[in-house]
């Protein structure tokens, strides 16, 4: 039998070694698996280069992960938020690289990595500061970016309820980067509001099919039958 | 710039936004062109983090975190919403799906390029969001700003001096003194608001002006 759910959140984070890319889903707060990150913080891996839109605020989150001193670089949109001051120092002291990249290219260079492209050519960005030094290409008389793929290593991703098979729903707007980071990754692990027992979710409800998914962790006690 | 100010570019923004239109509204002041929008003309507002619809902001106790706009702030949607991942939001974009998009802008210059993301202050920590994406992606660009900076310098320039966030991508600029297209051959004025004359306001701006 086949179950992707791990016991714990610091159990789904084992596998994450010293130097790993990992993309984190979340729209500010709205998606951030707060629960993996916490674990990942106590599993202590260093030297980590973190995709995701923003780099937190407050000391939650990818926040707490950077104060914790273990991330090297970040490759996000919009690392300035309403009490980013975490990332902000760490940036005006030089201790943290920033890949800034539009939004849209980010989530779009999740998806090419994520379904085999070798590059994709976006209009975002031409003649800017951000395409600076990349190749570009006139297409019917409109310029467009040579943008490579982000491959990670994982993925953390919050979503509403899964199976055992990791077929996942999502919540409202916390959707967001979440099913392209579980596409990009080779090793995804998901935290769930709920688990359900499997046919529990309607075929054609599922936003992120189980094959994008490799370990599960809940926020709940599973529901009677979800394991089995 | 005082709130009547606001309210009266926000309102000559709704004014222009024919029904049936799907529309990015940006962060600040283009949030507010909503609010002016008349509740049974039917447009279709689009955020960045995955929604499309119609919404407010929420209720104070009625919060729901999941459930925000691309300021982050909760909203309540009314019926009709649709929620989609990330790479599908900027896809409409990019694909020319989005209709219109009303950003904000620290420079606009003659010929339509548009700076909003970056003022190359040492100290900032750049980001730059969806706003690049937007800039090259809605099929009409309309800007809402002040028409002169707190020095009186004019925002409408021969060439931007900040970093520009995208060429050539905007069609319309909503100020407190005058609305300006820009146009193939040049910068166009539609109409003219408050006391300021089309020759004051000529004398003012330093690129050609035509009406």
């Amino acid at each position: 039998m086949i179950s992707k759910i791990v016991d714990s959140a610091y159990e789904a984070v084992a596998p994450v070694g010293d130097g790993a890319r990992i993309a984190i889903g979340g729209f500010g707060g709205a998606g951030q698996p707060e629960d993996l990150i916490d674990a990942l913080i106590e599993h202590g891996s260093k030297d980590l280069t973190i995709v995701s839109n923003n780099a937190g605020n407050h000391e939650e989150g990818i926040a707490a992960l950077l104060k914790a001193g273990q991330v090297s670089k970040i490759i996000c949109s919009f690392p300035r938020m309403s009490h980013s001051y975490v990332f902000d120092e760490l940036y005006r002291a030089g201790k943290i690289e920033l890949e800034l990249v539009p939004q849209g290219n980010l989530a779009e260079r999740l998806r090419a990595a994520g379904v085999g492209l070798g590059a994709v050519y976006t209009p975002t960005g031409y003649g800017t500061l951000l395409a600076k030094d990349k190749p570009t290409m006139m297409i019917n008389g409109k310029g467009y970016v040579l943008e490579y793929p982000i491959e990670v290593d994982f993925a953390f991703v919050k979503a509403e309820l899964g199976d055992r098979w990791g077929n996942l729903t999502y919540r409202k707007a916390a959707r967001n980067f979440g099913p392209v980071m579980a596409m990009a990754a080779r090793h995804t692990i998901v935290s769930v509001d709920q688990v359900v027992p499997l046919g529990q979710l309607d075929p054609e409800q599922i936003i992120t099919p189980g094959i994008f998914v490799k370990t599960m962790v809940c926020r709940s006690t599973p529901i009677q039958g979800a394991l089995s | 710039m005082s709130q009547a100010r606001r309210n009266a570019i926000a309102s000559r923004v709704a004014r222009d936004i024919p029904e049936g239109a799907y529309v990015n509204l940006g962060i600040g002041l283009p949030t507010l062109v909503a609010d002016h929008m008349p509740q049974d003309k039917e447009i279709f507002l689009h955020t960045e983090n995955g929604i499309l619809g119609r919404w407010e902001a929420a209720g104070k106790g009625e919060e729901d975190w999941d459930l925000i706009n691309a300021g982050k702030e909760p909203i309540r949607l009314s019926p009709g919403a649709a929620f989609f991942h990330h790479a599908d939001s900027f896809g409409m974009m990019r694909g020319g799906h989005l209709d219109i998009c009303v950003l904000g802008a620290y420079q606009v210059s003659m010929r339509g390029d548009l700076a909003n993301w970056h003022t190359n202050a040492p100290d900032a920590t750049p980001a730059v969001g969806g706003a690049m994406d937007l800039a090259v992606g809605a099929r009409h660009v309309y800007i809402v700003m002040e028409l002169f900076d707190k020095q009186g310098r004019s925002k409408l320039l021969p060439q931007c001096t900040y970093p520009v966030t995208g060429l050539q991508c905007v069609d319309r600029i909503y100020t407190d003194v005058a609305t300006f297209e820009i146009r193939e051959d040049g910068v166009y004025v539609p109409e003219l608001i408050g006391d300021m004359s089309f020759e004051t306001l000529q004398r003012r701006l330093p690129v050609p002006l035509s009406r």
